[in-house]
């Protein structure tokens, strides 16, 4: 199995998600494993609609993150995998205060739909389905710095995978329905005004690749790029606060590896790297991950 | 494919398609204006600036028995016949009022154009110009002052209109298009007295002068509104197009007597020079205080620092000056550092609740503004209070008035003083929503909540209480953000109230009553 990175995607308030979610690599039947992993994003420019530009009264912005994850091997080809993550958002400059605190719960089941050897390649197809929730009464209307959006959502992925030798290429689409959120204020302009607490969350779409070396489930170095985008949404204005229902987009591309720690056996330590190379309405983030895991192996209620 | 891909898979598609997305607002569904007095004795109120109600001509209606008549009945005969679905809803949305609409019109330009400029790539920041509202930035920066103003212009300018409107409407005595032909259907509820000239082209008529002055990039999007707001009484059988004519006529006349002050009371002159900056600043170092400076970076201008000498509409600058609040604490006494440190605590230990305060009346950039927040409280009690379509005017005079003086009021407090904010004196002082680029004392979310609570328990007084306690909350948001210390926004509101007083004196005098 392998794990996690954290997409803090956007402005950095998105549900941090487990990378678990999107790659073609199952737990076996009875197996658990759980983990932990740090997540620091920053960035000091960002793009205003289309204008990027940097804030002098934002200065850096910086995120700092520890997820929790789990994921347990219901069957050799169906995993559930959850995640939780607590976030604190500051900014270096200007005089508005940080957020932190608890974010969202995600839960995934992963079924793998497909699988077949031919002639010497190994495919395979995975639907993953997903679900996430607040876990707390965080402020969500409150961009950049809010820890998230509150938005209910519910996500279904497919994902396909190929490997010959030890040589992959794992490609996947997501969409995510994402349910409008209710936020502090009972008036607000976006385009135009609108009288209600409700606030209008695009749906989102996005893709993402994988190319790379692995060597069983615990030992993998990858290439990645994924893009998403928000199905509507409006642009910044110039000099306008970000807003829940932005027209969020971004191209980033990155590395993952992770590797068993010698002579304990069951720890790996995994390392991403992310880098946004285009966005909208979105700071041009740079993130790193470093977490650590362990798996166990329930037979007949014993560990392994 | 087994159980779970099933129950995921189902359960997913009926999260995705379960609930629609759309958002029902709160002003969309607002009944048919229908008031349950008509106040046909208005044209005796007391108007704000016009010397009478019939300072303005309004020509003769021609005779319901001509030519010219017969065909203009049968101009809403055939858009009632050939009703489309748009039209349909327009009538609808415009039958909530026309008052209460224009004022939404008006709360959304503000909210629009509610945004600091960009800065030069000198550091410096460019200023909208009247001249080139379309080229960037755009004008206006719509910030608290000059939306008050907005807000102040525009109501006050439909109520004296509205005036001269029902002065002629009983002069005229001219029948409804639904009295001279019974054929006519009058498809929202019409106020059973006469129709030259259309009360609500009057209104559309002065608001749409007053706003194309204020917001000059807007003048197509306001026109087309105000040919919507028209066609509507035609689809509605209510006016015939010369009532209409003749009512759009003198709502922009009445609206030229506003347009003429508004370019000679001194807001034009409020963004004052950089000697009038330094000044302010100097006179702070020479009164021994710490002088307020910008927290933006690169640093901004004071906001409209010369505003509080604008001339409001109930009170001279004489009065504005005498009324002038005593000086906060200085900023090296022992109670400035206390109320310093209770600016901090709150910084630090703000509950979940105090943060939900402080974003609900934080009407910062990109929005209406704190007025702009009182006028949606106000107009959202008056559609259930049936009243007539001049006594929205009026009542939205009142209170947008005394928030106009409000602001002058609070804005000469605060260049008086020019004291710093508590972020700048104490950088341990973190806001929870945008820190405004003004000095502190007092506070302007306190003095316009305490002018919009007074004058609208007065006009409303079965909500006094309420509407007091809203202005209470509004006013300890600012501390709860770090925004502002205890005494800015105690003698803010102290300042409000007195403002709304004058408004309330007015209100037991123009005859309304």
């Amino acid at each position: 199995m392998r794990i996690i990175a954290a997409l803090t995607m956007f402005y950095m308030c998105f549900s941090l998600s487990a990378q678990t979610e999107s790659d073609a690599l199952f737990m076996a039947k009875k197996n658990l494993c759980g983990g932990f992993v740090y997540g620091n994003t920053t960035w000091d420019h960002y793009w205003e609609g289309t204008f990027y530009r940097d804030n002098a009264n934002i200065g850096t912005f910086k995120s700092n993150s520890v997820m929790a994850m789990t994921n347990y091997g219901i069957s050799n080809s169906l995993n559930l995998i959850a995640s939780a993550a607590w976030v604190d958002n500051r900014v270096t400059a200007g005089t508005l205060i940080g957020q932190k605190g608890i974010q969202d719960l995600n839960l995934f089941l992963k079924k793998e739909l497909w699988a077949k050897e031919i002639k010497g390649f190994n495919g395979s197809l995975v639907a993953v389905g997903g679900v996430s929730t607040p876990l707390s009464n965080y402020v969500a209307d409150y961009l950049p710095l809010s820890i998230g959006m509150r938005s209910k959502t519910a996500s279904l992925r497919l994902l396909a995978d190929v490997q010959k030798g030890h040589w992959y290429g794992t490609a996947s689409a997501m969409y995510t329905r994402r349910n409008n959120v209710t936020i502090d204020r009972n008036a607000y302009y976006t385009t135009e005004m609108v009288y209600s607490n409700e606030v209008f969350i695009p749906d989102m779409i996005s893709y993402n690749l994988r190319l790379g070396w692995r060597d069983g489930a615990d030992k993998y170095f990858e290439l990645l790029a994924d893009r998403m985008n928000t199905l509507g949404g409006f642009d910044m204005r110039k000099n306008d606060m970000p807003f829940l229902s932005n027209d969020m987009e971004s191209l980033r591309v990155g590395v993952n590896l992770k590797y068993p720690v010698p002579r304990l056996s069951g720890m790996s330590v995994m390392l991403t790297g992310m880098h946004t190379l285009t966005g909208r309405n979105m700071g041009k983030a740079k993130s790193l991950m470093a977490g650590v895991v362990y798996q166990v192996e329930f037979k007949n209620g014993a560990k392994k | 494919m087994n159980r779970f891909i099933k129950i995921v898979g189902i359960a997913g598609l009926l999260a995705m398609a379960s609930c629609s997305k759309e958002i029902t607002q709160r002003n969309q569904n607002f009944a048919a204006l229908n008031p349950d007095k008509t106040d046909t004795s208005a044209g005796s109120w007391r108007p704000v600036l016009l010397s009478s109600a019939t300072e303005f001509g309004c020509d003769n209606p021609i005779a319901v028995t001509s030519p010219d008549y017969k065909l203009e009945l049968l101009e809403i005969k055939s858009r009632q016949a050939n009703m489309s679905d748009e039209d349909e809803a327009l009538l609808k949305y415009w039958s909530a009022g026309t008052v209460l609409r224009w004022n939404e019109i008006l709360r959304e330009l503000v909210a629009k154009y509610n945004l600091p400029p960009y800065q030069n790539p000198d550091g410096t920041y460019p200023i909208p110009s009247a001249a080139n509202p379309l080229a960037y930035p755009y004008f206006p920066f719509a910030n608290p002052p000059y939306a008050a103003r907005a807000y102040a212009y525009v109501s006050a300018a439909q109520y004296d209109a509205l005036l001269a409107a029902y002065h002629y409407k009983g002069f005229y005595r001219r029948s409804r298009p639904a009295v001279v032909d019974n054929t006519i259907k009058e498809l929202v509820p019409v106020v059973k007295d006469y129709a030259y000239p259309s009360e609500e082209a009057v209104v559309a008529g002065a608001a749409f002068a007053m706003m194309s002055l204020l917001f000059p990039g807007e003048q197509d999007y306001l026109q087309d509104k105000l040919n919507e707001c028209l066609n509507t009484r035609i689809l509605a059988g209510a006016n015939v197009r010369s009532e209409l004519d003749a009512g759009v006529s003198l709502g922009k006349a009445v609206a030229s007597k506003f347009i003429q002050r508004a370019r000679n009371d001194r807001a034009g002159k409020a963004i004052g020079t950089p000697a009038d900056w330094a000044k302010l600043e100097n006179g702070a170092i020479a009164r021994g205080e710490t002088p307020w400076i910008s927290q933006e970076s690169p640093k901004r201008p004071p906001m409209l620092p010369l505003f509080g000498k604008t001339l409001g509409f109930l009170m001279d600058t004489t009065e504005v000056i005498n009324n002038r609040p005593p000086a906060p604490p200085s900023t090296g006494s022992a109670e400035f550092a206390k109320e310093l440190d209770e600016v901090l605590w709150y910084s630090q230990n703000a509950t979940r609740d105090q943060m939900r305060i402080v974003h609900f009346w934080g009407d910062g950039a990109g929005t209406y503004t704190p007025p702009g927040h009182w006028n949606a409280i106000a107009c959202e009690d008056f559609v259930n209070m049936r009243f007539s379509e001049v006594r929205w005017a009026r009542n939205l005079a009142l209170l947008n008035m005394a928030m106009f003086d409000a602001a002058i009021c609070c804005w000469d407090a605060k260049y008086a003083y020019f004291n710093p904010r508590p972020s700048q004196v104490n950088n341990k002082i973190k806001t929870l929503t945008g820190l405004p680029n003004f000095p502190a004392y007092t506070s302007g979310h306190s003095t316009f909540s305490g002018a919009a609570a007074t004058i609208l328990g007065h006009v409303n007084p079965g909500r006094a209480a309420d509407y007091m306690s809203m202005a209470d909350e509004a006013s300890k948001s600012r501390l709860y953000g770090a925004l502002h210390y205890r005494s800015d926004i105690e003698v803010g509101m102290q300042m409000g109230k007195m403002v709304g007083s004058k408004a309330v004196d007015r209100a037991k005098t123009d005859g309304a009553e």
